[in-house]
């Protein structure tokens, strides 16, 4: 029996100390008209051989390929004493740490995280994670409605420059409770959010006005002015960053004149693999005086009975095992365990290795864009600096480009046209720290091969060939 | 020691970093970060070293037992995380196309049939990130399904008194007032308390069955027709799905949603606090309004249904489809108990309750419901030795990690004082269980003859017992140290 202990005498003695004639007996209150005996649709059990073997197909099948994809979840190299500690059964199989005094490990390592994030994102405070980034926004919204109390509108402007499942992601969970997210539009040319453009909104109770830097686009947004007009109009900011970036770029915590009021975002990029989207897991800082309206585990440093530093999960006040149905937030599991892949990934790398990994994406991102815009029907789609991201427009059919580019085992970017129609043939690209220069020219190679099969002189063919 | 007060200047783990590249002329100034940021600068060794020695301070089931009531502490499979981190799993983009995914997808796929067969739903969704998540989706999924069909009017969701605190937040959450229910003397939910609220403003009941105090909710059909006459919906709260496992399911009680907690039942691992994962379950009339993405399969290929083919979708929960490393570790678990491994879970679980169960009973410690049968779980309840000896269930729980052993839930669930809610699983032997009743007996003698050994306890652990008041009042959430 897979992971069951008993032998027959085990199961004899207890079941006499119970006082029961077989096990069956033990679901006698369950009544007789709902019991279902079947599990015809669940195969049976295979042994570790067996499913490994499966596994280890399906894997295979999957291949590797090479990834110039981002758009929000990024292929960096992750060092390997990450996740063999990280994956160590003490980590790996505890559980959220309630027990204080046994559980010091997670705690002390969530102290330090939450110290590492807060000095990233240049904010006061951190929470010990949320789910992904996108849900992370959705909280910060909520956050940022419980938290502004002299707005009473709440209504929050959200650019469409901010990834656009992040924003679905935010309506699904805000939806029910009132809260208005309005769009603002972006500059076409320059593909940020224009300040000018929030002059509409002079004057209106405005709860929160979110800025995503580098937005989804690789753009970078003018943040500081962005963030004193929704001070000037006493909304608070929530940033949204992609915490390498924060290596090189001014923190949320120094926009404008007085700083972002709650940053957060997708942790991912911090150690834990692409792994077809999860498990990832959301950051949320902020300001000391938003700090009891965070949602969330937060764990704090106080001393023991011997006055010795301990760590403990603190301001439960907050929390729904507490305050049922008046908790900030529903949340309850977290990701603990991608926390403590990202804190031994920070450590590893420090702030000089962070600061280097950023500088190389960077770097690979640019001299990608230089290699694939050589290409005459390959350019820039916008004329703003980027940082680590880019979209370039292309002035053939996208999807014409990319299928043979698939059958090469490569990863192009992500289609802009399924949530920015209007943008045309217009594709998101990344090259990571981990993109080599032989990658980038095996990908210009392969595209200008596809571009030239699919064009003569200039013009793409009608009818295409084969 | 902090990572960082091991910190020196100039000193970095050199294999991790990239050679330097050209400076990044092109990003504005005022755009530049002018200080680096708090972080340690350590060798690769200091900090292996580090989070190795900080791991040994943690209790795991991989180190003790573990029998945290509502928690499902079982053993997880060695195999399940070592498969689901095979590269070709591991370096899948999210968005990468379907056609280069068919091996991810074939899993997913097939985890969704087996979830449905389990649990007696005809529809269900793998994308909610934990159970919390699962638990909101679920209400979501109910006032999209009442909102569809013009009943605006419902504004209350009923929750036991006995319910997870998630419930009722969860609740709140999608924009509903919480009526809680009585639970009466056995533990079940107060029937005629029941009939008495329920009326046109019902939007639906959350519902744990096996419930939180660890009996099976013996009137759930009759709950249902109650709830159901009124044009309300039923809610199944997973989390103790474990006790059930192949011996009843959520669909046939009558339940119109459901979230499951795979980290629980289906062993994936708890990780200090998540990942999780928390697919949901609906009945044919919810799901059109199941959370997105969900894998889809037309007999040659996998796909992603999406917001195109599913107009009243809820719509999506985070980036990406959720937490797809756990899915695939359940996946995994699944496969390996077969259907046979699941009707053995709740057996042993179910087992393994009764006997600590008896052998505490024997002991002299008092049950909760002594007249009722445990589920995978039951409840002591300590009210007479914090009365007689002013012993409490935190001593009690404090006093256990000196012997070893994890403390089961204390505190939890409120109605009942004192209590010790006890959850041994499945995959203990019955070893483990004796030298778990030892050590009750053993404590109950302390209690009696020396009870500031409990009242002072742990004496074995890292530290002892924190100030709490401390470290809500004095706020010490980032060091505040410079790092060398």
């Amino acid at each position: 029996m897979p992971f069951i202990p008993h032998t027959d005498s085990d199961i004899r003695e207890m079941l006499a100390a119970i006082g029961a004639g077989d096990i069956e007996d033990l679901f006698d209150e369950i009544p007789k008209s709902l019991r279902y005996g079947e599990l015809s649709g669940v195969p049976t059990g295979m042994t570790e051989q067996e499913i490994s073997r499966l596994m280890m197909e399906r894997a295979e099948t999957d291949g590797r390929p090479l990834c110039f994809m981002g758009a929000g979840a990024y292929d960096h190299h992750i060092p390997a004493a990450v996740w063999q500690i990280t994956t160590r059964g003490e980590f790996y199989s505890a559980y959220t740490p309630y027990q204080a005094e046994a559980s010091q490990g997670t705690l002390q390592l969530i102290y330090e995280f939450q110290t590492m994030m807060a000095g990233l994102t240049g904010m006061d405070v951190s929470n010990a994670s949320l789910y992904d980034g996108a849900s992370a926004l959705a909280e910060a919204v909520l956050m940022a409605v419980r938290g502004n109390r002299k707005s009473r509108s709440r209504r929050v402007l959200v650019p469409t420059t901010v990834h656009p499942h992040y924003r679905r992601t935010t309506r699904t969970i805000v939806d029910n409770q009132g809260i208005e997210l309005v769009e603002v539009p972006y500059c076409s040319d320059g593909g940020n959010t224009v300040p000018d453009s929030l002059r509409h909104f002079e004057g209106e109770d405005i709860t929160a006005v979110v800025i995503q830097h580098p937005n989804f686009f690789g753009i970078l947004e003018e943040v500081d002015a962005l963030t004193d007009w929704a001070h000037s109009q006493g909304a608070l900011v929530i940033a949204i960053a992609n915490p390498t970036s924060l290596a090189l770029l001014k923190p949320p915590g120094a926009w404008g004149e007085n700083g972002a009021d709650i940053a957060c975002g997708e942790g991912q990029p911090l150690g834990v693999p692409l792994a077809a989207g999860g498990p990832y897991f959301g950051y949320m800082c902020s300001k000391q005086a938003l700090v009891r309206q965070m949602p969330g585990r937060i764990v704090g440093r106080t001393v023991d009975r011997d006055g010795r530093h301990g760590y403990t999960l603190t301001l439960q006040a907050r929390e729904q095992h507490i305050r049922r149905s008046k908790a900030t937030s529903n949340i309850c599991t977290n990701q603990g365990l991608l926390v403590t892949a990202a804190t031994i990934y920070m450590a590893l790398l420090g702030a000089e290795g962070l600061a280097r990994v950023a500088h190389a994406c960077h770097a690979n991102t640019r001299a990608l864009v230089e290699k694939l815009t050589e290409n005459e029907y390959v350019e820039p789609l916008f004329n703003r600096p980027c940082f680590h991201e880019t979209a370039l427009r292309f002035s053939l059919p996208l999807a014409d480009v990319m299928r043979p580019l698939y059958a090469h085992n490569l990863l192009p970017g992500y289609d802009l046209a399924q949530d920015y129609p209007e943008l045309g043939n217009a594709l998101l690209v990344c090259a990571t720290e981990t993109r080599t220069a032989a990658d980038i020219d095996l990908y210009a190679d392969h595209l200008n091969r596809v571009i030239s099969a699919q064009t003569v002189a200039g013009c793409p063919v009608k009818p295409k060939m084969a | 020691m902090l990572i960082f007060e091991q910190s020196r200047q100039g000193r970095r783990a050199q294999a991790q970093a990239p050679a330097l590249a050209d400076e990044s002329a092109d990003i504005p100034d005022n755009l530049l970060r002018t200080e680096p940021p708090k972080m340690p600068e350590v060798s690769e060794m200091q900090a292996v070293r580090h989070y190795t020695r900080l791991s040994q301070k943690n209790f795991s089931i991989d180190t003790q037992f573990y029998p945290l009531g509502s928690c499902t502490m079982k053993y997880n499979p060695r195999a399940c995380n070592s498969l689901a981190m095979l590269p070709g799993f591991l370096a899948r983009h999210p968005y990468a196309p379907e056609a280069m995914g068919q091996g991810f997808l074939a899993c997913m796929y097939e985890l969704q049939e087996m979830l449905k067969e389990v649990t007696g739903m005809p529809a269900v969704s793998l994308t909610p990130a934990a159970g919390a998540q699962g638990e909101f989706t679920g209400v979501a999924m109910i006032r999209a399904y009442h909102d569809a069909r013009g009943d605006t009017g419902r504004s209350e969701i009923l929750v036991p008194d006995a319910a997870h605190g998630t419930n009722p937040a969860t609740a709140t959450m999608c924009g509903y007032k919480v009526r809680e229910i009585p639970t009466d003397r056995q533990g079940d939910v107060d029937l005629a308390a029941l009939r008495e609220v329920v009326g046109s403003g019902t939007a639906g009941i959350m519902l744990t069955n096996p419930s939180t105090l660890g009996v099976f909710e013996r009137r759930i059909e009759e709950i249902a027709a109650v709830i159901h006459e009124a044009g309300g919906l039923l809610y199944y709260d997973g989390a103790n799905l474990n006790a059930i496992l192949g011996k009843v399911r959520p669909g046939d009680m009558g339940f119109d949603v459901i979230h499951m907690n795979l980290h629980k039942t289906f062993s994936t691992p708890h990780g200090g606090g998540g990942p999780g994962a928390g697919p949901v379950g609906v009945s044919e009339r919810l799901e059109p309004f199941l959370p997105l993405p969900i894998v889809g399969y037309d007999g040659d290929e996998y796909y992603w249904i999406t917001e195109e083919v599913r107009p009243q979708s809820i719509g999506r929960l985070s980036a990406f489809m959720g937490n797809a490393g756990v899915l695939m570790r359940a996946y995994i678990y699944a496969r390996m108990l077969g259907h046979e491994g699941m009707h053995r879970v709740a057996n042993f679980a179910t087992l393994n309750a009764n006997y600590l169960m008896a052998r505490l009973a024997q002991a002299g410690f008092d049950l909760a419901f002594p007249e009722r049968r445990a589920t995978h779980e039951f409840i002591v309840t300590l009210k007479r030795q914090q009365k007689e000896l002013g012993i409490t269930a935190m001593d009690f729980a404090k006093r256990l990690l000196d012997y070893n052993m994890h403390a089961p839930t204390t505190y939890f669930p409120l109605l009942v004082p004192e209590c010790l809610l006890i959850e041994p699983t499945e995959t203990e032997s019955k070893e483990d269980l004796d030298a778990f009743v030892d050590a009750m007996v053993q404590i109950q003698k302390e209690a009696e003859t020396s009870p500031e050994l409990l009242k002072e306890a742990p004496h074995t652990q890292p530290v002892r017992r924190l100030d709490e008041v401390r470290a809500a009042k004095q706020l010490d959430l980032v060091w505040s140290g410079t790092v060398a």
